[in-house]
C-alpha cells in the first residue's frame, strides 16, 4: 500500500472509531471497574462483581441515569496489581470509561492509582487501606471503612469499660499486621496502654502458649485479637481452654456467622466491631441504616443465592455514590462528577452514613461500626454503641 | 512450672498433627524412593469430605468412613493415571508430578467444595482436661493415640507380613523383586492407597482442632516433610518422634523466645540436625554397593 493511501485508509478507520464513540458515548455511560473475581481474593472480588451487576441492571430497567443508561465494564485482575494496572490503563485508553469503580484489594487500587490520577477520571475503590485516602488525591475515593477505625472502635469501648491495660495477640497475615499496627499507633491517644504483645502464624494450630504468656503478664485487663481466617477461632477457643476469663475482642475481620460456627461454644462474651450489614435483622428498628442494609441483603440473597457478606456492600455503596453524584451533576462530565461525589453529604449506605468533603474521601466515622458481643451462638448489640 | 506443661501440651498437640501427616509420607517412600507432596492434600480431602458429607446428614462416623475410602480411591488414581505411566522418569520427576497433582487436587476442592474454613466436633467433646495448671483437649490425645496406633501397625506390617516384605523388596530393587514373583505394580498401588488412608484418617482426626479449608494441605505437608525429614523419611517411627519434636520447638520458642520467630526457630533447628546426621534421627544411612 504507497503512503498516501495508507494515511487515508488509517484516518477513515480513525474517524469511523470515533464517530463510534460518540455516538455511543451519548447513549450509554460506561463505568469500568477491575475487580479480584478469581484468584486468593476472590471473596472480595465475587460478591463485588455480582452486586454491581445486579444494580446497574436495576438502575437501567428504572431509566438510568439522566435519561442515559449504564454500561458495566468489569476485568478481573486475578489478585494481581500487575494486571489491575493493565486493565485501569485499556478502561482509560480503550473502553473510554465515564467514571471507575472497583479495586478489590489495597495493592490492585494502588496500582490503579496513577491510571485514573492522570487521565482525571473519578476513581472510587473498594479497599480498606487508610493509604488509599491519605494524603488526599483529588481524583480518589473509597467506601469502606479502615482498620484503624475498627481499633478505634473497639478502644473507645475499652475505655468505657475502664478496661485500658490490654495486651495484643495478632496474626501474621496482611490483614492482622496492618490492623496491628493501626492499633498500636492509636493506642496512646485512645488512652490505651499495650502491656504485652504476642503474635502467630495463620496457618497455626495451637496459640496456647502466647496466650500463657498474656495470661501470667501482671496488669492486662482485656485482650484484643486483630486478625482473619481461621487464627482468631483457634485463639478464641485456646483462650477458653485456659480458662482465661478477661474480656476478648476480636476484630471486624471475623464478622460472620462462620466464626461463631468455628469458635463455638468459646465465641461466648466474646466482643467486636462490625458493619451495619451483618446485623440487619438486629439494627432497631429506627436505625437509619436499616431499610437500605435490609434491602440490599434481600436482593443479593435473591438475585445469587449467597449470604451478603460486606464486601458486596461496599460496591453498592461505591455505585450509589457514584449514580448520586452523577444525578446531582445532571451529567456523567467526569470533572463535575467529581466534584459532586466529594460533596456528597448524607448518604446513607450498607456501610454506614457517608459525609465527605475535600479533606475526607471516605467521608464515615466511627457510628458506621457497631459494637457486638456474642451470646447463645448469636450476635447481640451492645447498648449505647 | 505451670507454664512448662502447658508449652510441653502445645507441642504435643501440634505435633501429633506433624507426627501424622508425616507418617503417610514413609510408606509410598519406602515403597517407590517418592516423596509424595500431594500427602497434605490427602490430609485435606479427608477433613473436608467429612465435613460435607456431614452436611448432607450423615453421621460422622459414617462420613468419616466415606471420606477415608474417598482419599483412598484418590491416592490410587494419583498411581494409576498420573505416577505409574511415567515410572521409568526419574524420582525428581515423579516428585514433580506429585507438585502438580497436589495443586490440581487443591483447584478441584476449591470447586467441589468451597472456600471457607470448617470443623468438626471432636469426639470425646470440648472440655479441656486439666492437669498441673495446664490444660489440654482430649482431642490431642486422640490424635497423640492415633499416631501411636499407626505407627505400631506399620511396624508389624512391615516387619511381620509377606506383604511388608514385599514392599522392602520393591523399594531395593524393582527388577529383582519382580523376578521372584512381586507384582511390583501392585505394592506401589497398595503404598498409595494406604498413605492415602492414613492422610485421610489425619485429616478427619486434626479437623477438631486445627480447622479445615481447600488449601489447608500446603502447610500441613511441608511441616510433615520437615518431621519425616527430621526423624529419618521411610521411618514411621522417625516421623512420629520428628513430628513431636518440630511441635515442641514451636511450642517453646513461642513460649519462651518470640512468637514472631517460631518458625524460624523451629526450622533453624532441623537445619543443625540434619547438618549432623544427614539421614535424620531414626533414617538408615543408605550404602550403595559398586
Amino acid at each position: 500500500m504507497p503512503p498516501l493511501q495508507r494515511f487515508t485508509v488509517t484516518t477513515v478507520i480513525g474517524f469511523i472509531a470515533l464517530f463510534a464513540a460518540v455516538h455511543l458515548a451519548s447513549a450509554q455511560i460506561k463505568i469500568g471497574s477491575v475487580l479480584s473475581v478469581s484468584g486468593p481474593a476472590s471473596f472480595l472480588g465475587d460478591p463485588e462483581k455480582k452486586t454491581l451487576e445486579i444494580y446497574v441492571e436495576e438502575i437501567n430497567a428504572k431509566g438510568g441515569v439522566n435519561g442515559q443508561k449504564l454500561q458495566l465494564i468489569v476485568y478481573d485482575d486475578g489478585g494481581s496489581a500487575d494486571n489491575a494496572r493493565t486493565f485501569a490503563t485499556r478502561l482509560v485508553e480503550e473502553d473510554k470509561i465515564a467514571a471507575m469503580v472497583g479495586g478489590s484489594t489495597t495493592g490492585s487500587t494502588l496500582a490503579m492509582i496513577p491510571v485514573f490520577e492522570d487521565a482525571k477520571i473519578p476513581f472510587i475503590s473498594l479497599a480498606g487501606a487508610i493509604q488509599i485516602i491519605q494524603p488526599v488525591r483529588p481524583w480518589v475515593f473509597k467506601t469502606p471503612h479502615t482498620d484503624k477505625m475498627a481499633c478505634e472502635k473497639i478502644f473507645a469501648d475499652l475505655k468505657s469499660r475502664n478496661l485500658t491495660t490490654i495486651a495484643l495477640i495478632s496474626g501474621t497475615d496482611a490483614f492482622g499486621k496492618s490492623m496491628r499496627d493501626q492499633c498500636v499507633s492509636v493506642a496512646p491517644n485512645a488512652g490505651i496502654n499495650i502491656a504485652t504483645e504476642e503474635s502467630y502464624g495463620p496457618r497455626d494450630s495451637d496459640m496456647t502458649p502466647q496466650l500463657t504468656n498474656i495470661r501470667n503478664k501482671a496488669g492486662v485487663l482485656a485482650v484484643v485479637n486483630p486478625g482473619f481466617g481461621q487464627g482468631p477461632a483457634i485463639v478464641t477457643r485456646n483462650y477458653r481452654q485456659l480458662g482465661i476469663t478477661l474480656p476478648l475482642y476480636q476484630s471486624h475481620g471475623v464478622a460472620s456467622k462462620q466464626f461463631i460456627e468455628l469458635a463455638g461454644p468459646a465465641a461466648e462474651g466474646v466482643r467486636l466491631p462490625a458493619a451495619a450489614l451483618l446485623i440487619a435483622d438486629k439494627l432497631p428498628a429506627n436505625d437509619p441504616q436499616k431499610p437500605v442494609v435490609v434491602d440490599y441483603s434481600r436482593s443479593y440473597q435473591q438475585k445469587t443465592g449467597q449470604a451478603v457478606s460486606t464486601f458486596g456492600g461496599h460496591a453498592y455503596d461505591g455505585l450509589m455514590i457514584l449514580v448520586q453524584a452523577m444525578q446531582r451533576a445532571k451529567s456523567a462530565d467526569k470533572a463535575k462528577v467529581r466534584d459532586e461525589i466529594e460533596r456528597t453529604k448524607g448518604y446513607i449506605g450498607t456501610g454506614g452514613i457517608v459525609n465527605m468533603s475535600p479533606t475526607d474521601h471516605m467521608g464515615l466515622d466511627l457510628s458506621a461500626f457497631h459494637m457486638l458481643e456474642i451470646k447463645g451462638g448469636d450476635w447481640t448489640l451492645v447498648p449505647g454503641t | 512450672m505451670a507454664e512448662l506443661l502447658q508449652f510441653v501440651f502445645s507441642g504435643l498437640t501440634v505435633g501429633a498433627i506433624y507426627a501424622l501427616v508425616a507418617l503417610g509420607f514413609t510408606l509410598i517412600y519406602k515403597a517407590s524412593d517418592i516423596i509424595n507432596f500431594a500427602q497434605g492434600e490427602f490430609v485435606m480431602l479427608g477433613g473436608m469430605t467429612t465435613v460435607f458429607v456431614t452436611l448432607a446428614g450423615v453421621s460422622l462416623p459414617l462420613a468419616a468412613l466415606i471420606a477415608i475410602i474417598v482419599t483412598t480411591a484418590i491416592g490410587l488414581a494419583l498411581h494409576r493415571f498420573a505416577i505409574e505411566p511415567a515410572r521409568g522418569a526419574s524420582p525428581v520427576a515423579l516428585i514433580m508430578i506429585t507438585i502438580g497433582a497436589s495443586i490440581f487436587l487443591r483447584g478441584v476442592a476449591q470447586i467441589i467444595f468451597d472456600r471457607r474454613f470448617h470443623s468438626l466436633p471432636s469426639l470425646f467433646g470440648g472440655d479441656p482436661i486439666k492437669f498441673g495448671g495446664a490444660a489440654i483437649l482430649p482431642q490431642s490425645l486422640v490424635v497423640l493415640a492415633s499416631a501411636m496406633v499407626i505407627v505400631t501397625l506399620l511396624w508389624l506390617f512391615i516387619d511381620r507380613t509377606l506383604l511388608g516384605k514385599a514392599v522392602i523388596a520393591t523399594a531395593a530393587n524393582r527388577l529383582a523383586a519382580r523376578l521372584i514373583g512381586v507384582d511390583t505394580r501392585r505394592i506401589v498401588d497398595f503404598s498409595f492407597a494406604v498413605s492415602a488412608a492414613i492422610g485421610a484418617i489425619a485429616g478427619v482426626l486434626i479437623t477438631p482442632i486445627a480447622l479445615t479449608s481447600y488449601d489447608v494441605g500446603t502447610l500441613l505437608a511441608l511441616k510433615g516433610f520437615a518431621a519425616a525429614m527430621l526423624g529419618g523419611i521411610g521411618s514411621a517411627l522417625g516421623a512420629v518422634v520428628g513430628g513431636l519434636l518440630i511441635g515442641l520447638f514451636e511450642a517453646f520458642a513461642a513460649g519462651y523466645l518470640s512468637s514472631n520467630y517460631k518458625d524460624a526457630v523451629a526450622f533453624l533447628i532441623i537445619l543443625v540436625v540434619l547438618v549432623s546426621i544427614p539421614q535424620g534421627l531414626f533414617g538408615r544411612a543408605k550404602i550403595e554397593r559398586v
